[in-house]
Order: structure tokens, then sequence, then C-alpha cells
């Protein structure tokens, strides 16, 4: 495929962005749902609720807050590049927001799906809860973990709202698909909407079909261990 | 009990006052024509008791929804290309186009002093430069023809930022986030701070800016009037005092 072409480069572009988010999501997610999982804070409920804000909050919402939070009165001034809303960074940041519940709460279910008990038995052992945390609660976990970095990798792709506010639509930083696509269709470029959009089709279809079969894999694993 | 309460609740809604022999119309508006377009409208509903409801957007985008069936009654574009496309493609009443406002492009910025716009481009010490979509707005495009003109067009190009409509051109320049940007002259000829260029009428294509009566609102009197009107001396003074010319040739 051409790379360089507006088709190919918003599919690179939006496979980029989708995979850069999903790295940081996973380093952002999996203590993220561990400790959402096990703590016995009072804070769990608060810090719950706001990852799953972006559920709920329409896009602009979040789109008006990023476009002042990348701004010169925000980060962007704090690092002195005036603004991150318009590059690849600034929507890198967004996506992470954008897309953290969707990461999190597979990952945070994984983790309670465990239980006590491995931990106890851990513990028992001698395990440092370091230990326990890599030898036992990321193996038991990882079915969680595979959707939860799914999920968000779809979400990204399928992220758009966000991106119309703070991307600024510029070929191979912001420019990407939902974006793509939105802009052959006011242009009345239907036949190139037309490839992207049954693309993203079957892709939504996999995603979750793959979902849905780890699910079910590791439902059967629980049920026959 | 169910029933009455429905009865109760159907009578309340009959009983509603309506506004006597008044009609609606829905009028599809370009973006930078926004503010123009809700003084007018006040001011028709005034003289005509008629209401328009105003829908605005980048020109390409609301075409796009005028031939997918959106309930639009009246399109006032920000060029002269689509309402005549709309009567050829048979969406627009035949012989209803015509021009209400020629549009002004001006390079703004809320920071820093763009009073010499030639020279700004020129020197290119900024990082963001904002413009809307060429494709789908005529404001862009005609933004682009002014860089390519000056010749800065190739050396600005990768600091171009695009807005969907005028609106968001606008709105990222005024929040900072680009230090500059071609918008309206519309949009900024009321405005207290901030600087301005009026880029000279010989950078770029008169931006003739067209309505059209629309074939959904042919029997619609509030579409008529609100048409009709905009073309009377009021609506004129209102367009001129937010900066367009009314000369198809100026």
């Amino acid at each position: 495929m051409d790379f360089d072409g507006e088709i190919g480069g918003a599919i690179l572009l939006t496979l980029q962005l989708a995979t850069v988010t999903t790295l940081l999501l996973l380093l952002v997610g999996i203590p993220l749902g561990w400790w959402l999982a096990r703590t016995k804070s009072r804070a769990k409920e608060v810090v719950g609720t706001l990852v799953a804000l972006p559920l709920v909050l329409p896009p602009t919402v979040l789109g008006f807050y990023l476009l002042v939070a990348l701004g010169p009165d925000g980060l962007g001034g704090l690092f002195g590049v005036r603004t991150f809303a318009f590059t690849f960074e600034g929507l890198v940041f967004g996506s992470v927001v954008f897309s953290l519940p969707f990461a999190v709460q597979p990952i945070r279910d994984a983790f309670e799906a465990a239980g006590e008990r491995p931990f106890e038995v851990a513990a028992t052992l001698r395990a440092s809860p370091l230990d326990a945390f890599l030898s036992v609660g990321l193996p038991l976990a990882r079915p969680g973990i595979l959707t939860g970095a799914v999920l968000g990798f779809a979400h990204t792709v399928g992220e758009f709202g966000v991106v119309l506010m703070i991307g600024g639509n510029i070929p191979g930083e912001t420019k990407v698909l939902s974006i793509a696509i939105f802009d052959f269709v006011e242009t009345l470029r239907w036949r190139e909407a037309h490839i992207l959009s049954a693309g993203m089709l079957v892709f939504a279809f996999a995603v979750i079909l793959t979902v849905s079969v780890i699910d079910r894999r590791a439902r059967r694993a629980r049920a026959g261990a | 009990m169910r029933i009455t309460r429905l009865a109760l609740l159907a009578g309340l809604v009959l009983a509603a006052p309506l506004p006597a022999f008044a009609d609606t119309a829905s009028v599809a508006v370009a973006a930078n024509f926004t503010e123009a377009a809700k003084e007018i409208a006040a001011a028709f509903a005034e003289k005509t008791d008629h209401e328009v409801q105003l829908s605005f957007g980048a020109t390409g985008a609301l075409y796009t929804q005028v031939t997918q069936g959106a309930p639009f009654q009246v399109f006032l574009a920000a060029d002269d290309e689509r309402p005549t496309l709309a009567v050829k493609e048979g969406y627009g009443v035949e012989g209803s186009v015509f021009t209400y406002a020629v549009g002004k492009l001006a390079l703004y910025s809320a920071s820093a002093d763009v009073t010499d716009g030639e020279a700004a481009l020129k020197a290119g010490s900024f990082d963001k430069i904002s413009i809307a979509n060429p494709e789908t707005a005529p404001y862009g495009a005609a933004a682009v023809e002014t860089m390519e003109k000056l010749g800065v067009y190739e050396a600005l190009k990768g600091k171009v930022v695009q807005g969907q409509s005028i609106a968001q051109a606008f709105q990222f320049v005024e929040t900072g986030n680009a230090e500059l940007g071609f918008v309206a002259l519309a949009q900024v000829i009321n405005a207290a701070a901030g600087s301005r260029w009026d880029v000279p009428q010989d950078l770029y294509e008169p931006i003739g800016q067209d309505a059209v009566l629309l074939k959904t609102g042919a029997d619609n009197p509030a579409a008529t009037a609100f048409v009709d009107f905009l073309k009377t001396d009021e609506a004129k003074a209102i367009i001129a005092r937010y900066g367009y010319g009314l000369d198809a040739g100026a």
C-alpha cells in the first residue's frame, strides 16, 4: 500500500497513534488496575470514578479541556513550545486519557477475579509483593490485560471528536483515519469514504470477535482450573 | 388514570399559545456569516413575525447535508459555486441564486502584531498559523491563495493547522494555540483586542457569497420572505457593518 498517499498516510498514522497509545495505556493501566483491584484505600472509588469519566463525558468536553491544557496557559507554555495541540504527542496524550477506562476496566476485573487466595499463598511462600505481582498476578490477569490492550487500541483507532477539536487536520501528524473519512464525506469524495469506512467496519468486527474469544477462553480456563 | 393524564397533557399541548400566522424557516449559514446572520434574523423576526432557525457550519459540510436531505430551506454559502451546484443538481429553486455578501479575508492574531501582515508572513517567526480547511471552506482556499501569491506557502506549509470551519480556525487563534490565522474579517471586525491585517483584494479572488432558496422552502412563506429580506437595505446595512462587500464586482 502507498503510505505516502492520502489514505495510506492516514492509516499509517492511525496505527502509529494506536500503538504508542496502547503501550502507554498498559504502562499506566496495569499498575492502576492492580491498585484498584487490591487496595483498601478510601480513595479507591474516587480514583476509579476519575478513570471512568471519559466513558460518560462528551468528546467535546475532553477536547475543550485538552485544548486549554495543552495550550500556552497549560502544558505547552510550561514546556515553552506554545502548544501541544496539533501535534502527534498531543494526540497521544489525549488518546491515553480518552481510552484509559477501556484499558483499565478489564485489567482491574481480571485482578479482582484472581481473588485473594493466590496472593496469600505467594506471601506464605515468602514472595515479596513485587514478586507476587510479577509471577502470580500478571500471569493470572493475562487475558484481562490482553482484552484491555485490544480495546484500548481499537478505541484509539475509533476516536474522532477529541481529534477533531485538538488535531488541526495536519496530514502525517494529526489527520487520522476518522478525520480523513469525515473530510472525504464533506467534500463528496464518497468513493474514498466508502473504502475507508468498509475497512473500519471489518476492523471493528474483528476486534470485538477477538475480545469475545479471549474472554471465553479465559472463562473456560478458570472453570477448568 | 393513565388515559386521563394523557388527555390532560394533550390538552395542555394544544392549548399552548401559537403565534398567529407565523412560520419558521431553517437556514443553513456558512460559519463566517454567523454574527451577521443572527442580527439579520433578529431584525427579520421583528419585521415579519416569521422566525428563522440558523444552523452554522463550513459551506462544504452544509452542502453535503443538503444533498442528504437536511431540513434546510435556505442556504447561505460562503462561495458562489455550491448554490449554483444546488440548482443544477435539483436541490435549489431555479433563478433564486444571488450574491448576498462579498467576503473579506483578514490575518488576525490575539497576541502578536500583524498589522503588517505581509512582513509577518514573510518573516515566518511563528509556530502555527491557522486556516479553515481549504477543501470545504472558501476562506481557507482564499488563505492558501494569498500565501501562494506572496510566495510563502511552501515555507509555511508545515506550520499550517486547519479548522473544520472558519469558526474553528478563529478559535485556534483566539485561544492562543496558533499565534495567527486567516479568518473572515467579519469575525474580528468588532474585536476589542488583538491585531489584524486586511488582506488586499488583489491577493485572492473575491469571495462571492451566494444564497439560494432550496426546493424544500419554495412553499414556505418564512423562507421566501427571508430571502427577500436579505436584499433589503436594512439587511444590507447589517452585512456592510460586518465588513462585507455588497457588490459582486467589488
